[in-house]
């Protein structure tokens, strides 16, 4: 088990950093440093000015050596120029003394994340507040999705063919095919529209951001919710029906065991081990949808930074927020590989 | 001319459907009348669940094809009309010319277009790219699965690892990165497209080569047509006005314009090829899966102790066995590609901003949701029963085949 959980961390780390390099290259490519020095310099800039402000800015670096810096296992690059030292460790321009006692190494792992340009802060502060503003959100999407799903799957599954299990099939298959900008906007339309006139419920959740009621938060929650809880309903649905046909449970039957015991002692429980997988792994799913949902509530979390980021070319903190959003789905998955391994006995002990 | 009620709205729209559905009329009655002789297509008519699903679909499918023939559409997709800026469904144009349809059946856009009209041009972008960009990712995914099940070892492992780190990706951002103007023009998404679209092509090549190798008579000829036809489309199809990539800092030559069968429009390439590169590792990894599965069968140990060469094995013994899971996965995935088109419309990524396309239209209709709801709600609705009947078929094609 040791080993397992190593290797797996190993290749976890092996796919963070070739996924950060693959966004590190995407971002720096050259049109998009010329758009970045156009709009932080001078809109009329020439190519050789343009070039010469990426330059001073170490940007014109060799892409390894920028990623190894980024990263923070290279040094920082520095430029001597008239005035004194400037350099990637340093804040504006100082004495080569002051340069020479400023730290060498400052890239993501020394916790030093860059400065975003959209929103003219410390990128890591960006991110650490619009990420438990998502928080926020995920924690109520899990509370709303993870039980209903699982019930919706068990009742469904308990007794195949029947008609519960036919309306209930019927709904999960409804919400899988109602991607989160389609239930959003008729949720949006029915419920807090002056045209319908409900108004049950608010059209949008930035009011949320501070404070969270029921008025202005569930529509969100539940359409995120919605769209992954389908899938997993549906999973559910397809381990209950198998185990429900098990030896272990027909044995139980015939000695006179009363049904409900029967679900909820014996079934249970190996039903829940394939779910579980499923609901780890929907993570990555759940992230788009906090992106659209968060873009049409206009709730500034995370996912309306990742938007705000690559809509403004903001190259630090697109950066950053792909770390995070990488290292949130592969982590996810290292714990749905690790549950999976413990929760089954069967490949547990061998 | 006074504006029409709910009654008068739904007849009409009923009635601009007529093409769709004589032409529905007409495909259910032949496949009922020649089920028994369909296979699994003609199962599918046993299946209440799976004909619903198939009723839809084809509806869309039939209103795409007459809506690109402008058999359905009552205005044109992009044309303004003056005065009828968000107005409510069956709103009569202020002062229609001859020939010309004097309604707006569900009204006008933020631009005083017909949402109608946009709805069913819309049905014929999803239409069009959906299932082709399904097709390709299925190509990739089957030309890297079956090695990589079959063989297993390094290059599974190598294989596996490409796909899990396109799979750890989120589907946003790789979008966000891939089909911004900037990296547009750099190429990338080109060399993307040179990439994934050999796949086919090695794929045909593959496939007849292993089942034609031992009579050379009929093979070379055969592969010579085949490659030659695929290989003028792929040239085609990834070089734009005779350039493969075309910078301001320097050009690929690729295929010149006249000999260029058709030309793709920039934006749709894109996003062609990023919707393929999200689908093919999931593709991936369904049918490594089953190729591990049915590697252990017997036929395929008879076909090895016969002397059939790996490929053959793969592509005639292996590929048809695991058709079943992977015509109901091919159904879900359209309406999964059907979904993520819809995403990249939604955040103005890839196609043109005036586009009918469902994701744009309903992205550009929210903005005044709170008013008007007509502008958003058909393209969102449409969006949804697609994507329901594409599951429910799937549904109904998993029941039937699982049956024998």
């Amino acid at each position: 088990m040791g080993l397992f959980i190593l290797r797996r961390t190993g290749v976890m780390i092996l796919t963070a950093l070739c996924l950060t390099f693959i966004v590190f290259f995407l971002t720096n490519l050259y049109p998009n440093l010329e758009k970045l020095a156009k709009t932080q310099g001078n809109f009329r800039m020439s190519d050789e000015a343009v070039a010469s402000w990426l330059d001073a800015r170490g940007y014109l670096d060799p892409l390894p050596a920028k990623y190894g810096q980024w990263l923070g296992v290279l040094p920082g690059w520095t430029r001597q120029t008239e005035d004194g030292v400037t350099g990637r460790c340093i804040t504006g321009t100082v004495s080569a003394e002051e340069a020479a006692a400023a730290p060498r190494f400052c890239g993501i792992l020394q916790g030093d994340w860059g400065v975003s340009t959209r929103f003219k802060a410390e990128v890591s502060e960006v991110i650490s507040v619009r990420l438990a503003l998502t928080g926020k959100l995920m924690f109520w999407v899990l509370v709303l999705m993870v039980p209903t799903a699982l019930l919706i799957g068990v009742l469904a599954g308990m007794k195949e063919g029947s008609k519960t299990d036919r309306t209930l099939s019927t709904v999960s298959i409804l919400t899988t095919a109602t991607p989160e900008y389609v239930s959003g906007v008729i949720f949006i339309a029915v419920f807090a529209s002056s045209a319908v006139g409900l108004k049950w419920f608010k059209g949008t959740a930035t009011s949320a951001m501070e404070e969270a009621n029921f008025n202005n938060f569930f529509l969100p929650v539940l359409t995120i919710a919605l769209y992954g809880m389908g899938y997993i309903a549906r999973m559910t649905r397809a381990s209950m029906t198998e185990v429900m046909t098990a030896q272990y449970i027909r044995t139980a039957r015939l000695k006179g065991v009363a049904f409900r015991d029967i679900v909820l002692k014996h079934a249970l429980r190996n039903a829940l081990i394939a779910p579980f997988t499923v609901i780890m792994l929907q993570f990555p799913w759940l992230l788009n949808g906090v992106v659209i949902v968060e873009v049409l509530f206009n709730y500034k979390g995370f996912g309306w930074t990742l938007v705000e980021a690559a809509g403004n070319n903001d190259i630090e903190l697109l950066l950053g927020v792909s770390v995070v959003s990488v290292l949130v789905v592969l982590l996810t998955q290292l714990i749905s590989d690790i549950g999976y391994v413990y929760l089954n006995p069967r490949i547990r002990i061998s | 001319m006074e504006p029409l009620g709910t009654f008068d709205i739904i007849t009409r729209i009923l009635w601009q459907f007529t093409p769709v559905w004589i032409a529905l009329i007409i495909l259910f009655a032949l496949s009922a009348a020649f089920k028994r002789r369909l296979g699994l297509y003609g199962k599918l008519f046993d299946s209440p669940i799976g004909m619903i699903g198939f009723a839809i679909v084809m509806f869309w499918v039939f209103t795409g094809i007459f809506g690109a023939m402008d058999l359905i559409v009552t205005h044109d997709a992009l044309e303004q009309v003056s005065g009828m800026k968000n107005k409510a469904p069956g709103t009569p144009l202020p002062d229609p010319g001859d020939g010309v349809y004097p309604w707006y059946l569900l009204g006008g856009d933020n631009l005083a277009r017909d949402v109608f009209s946009r709805m069913v041009k819309g049905a014929w972008v999803v239409v069009q790219i959906a299932p082709l960009a399904t097709l390709f990712a299925f190509m990739v995914g089957i030309t890297l699965g079956l090695p990589a099940g079959y063989y297993g070892g390094r290059l599974d492992t190598v294989l596996s690892f490409l796909a899990n780190l396109i799979l750890a990706f989120p589907v946003i951002l790789l979008f966000y990165l891939l089909v911004t103007p900037e990296i547009v023009d750099s190429g990338v998404p080109s060399y993307m497209a040179a990439v994934l679209f050999v796949f086919p092509i090695i794929f045909a090549g593959v496939l007849l080569n292993s089942r034609y190798h031992t009579q050379p008579r009929i093979r070379t000829p055969l592969l010579v047509g085949v490659l030659g036809v695929l290989i003028w489309f792929y040239l085609s199809l990834i070089s734009t006005g005779g350039y493969l990539v075309n910078t301001p800092l320097y050009s690929i030559p690729a295929l010149p314009e006249i000999v260029d069968l058709f030309d793709v429009p920039g934006g749709i390439l894109v996003v062609f090829v990023s919707v393929v590169f999200v689908n093919s590792p999931t593709v991936f990894r369904i049918v490594r899966g089953l190729t591990m599965d049915i590697k252990t069968r017997d036929y395929v140990a008879a076909a090895q102790t016969r002397g059939e060469g790996p490929w053959y094995i793969m592509l005639w013994e292996i590929l048809p066995n695991a058709r079943g899971p992977l015509i109901v996965d091919f159904c879900l995935r359209i309406g999964y590609t059907t979904i993520l088109l819809g995403t990249l419309g939604f955040f103005g990524l890839g196609l043109p901003p005036e586009s009918p396309d469902w994701g744009s239209t309903i992205n550009e209709g929210r903005k005044l949701l709170s008013i008007y709801l007509h502008p958003a709600l058909p393209p969102a609705l449409a969006l949804l029963s697609l994507v329901l009947g594409l599951n429910l078929l799937a549904d109904g094609l998993r029941e039937e085949s699982l049956k024998d």
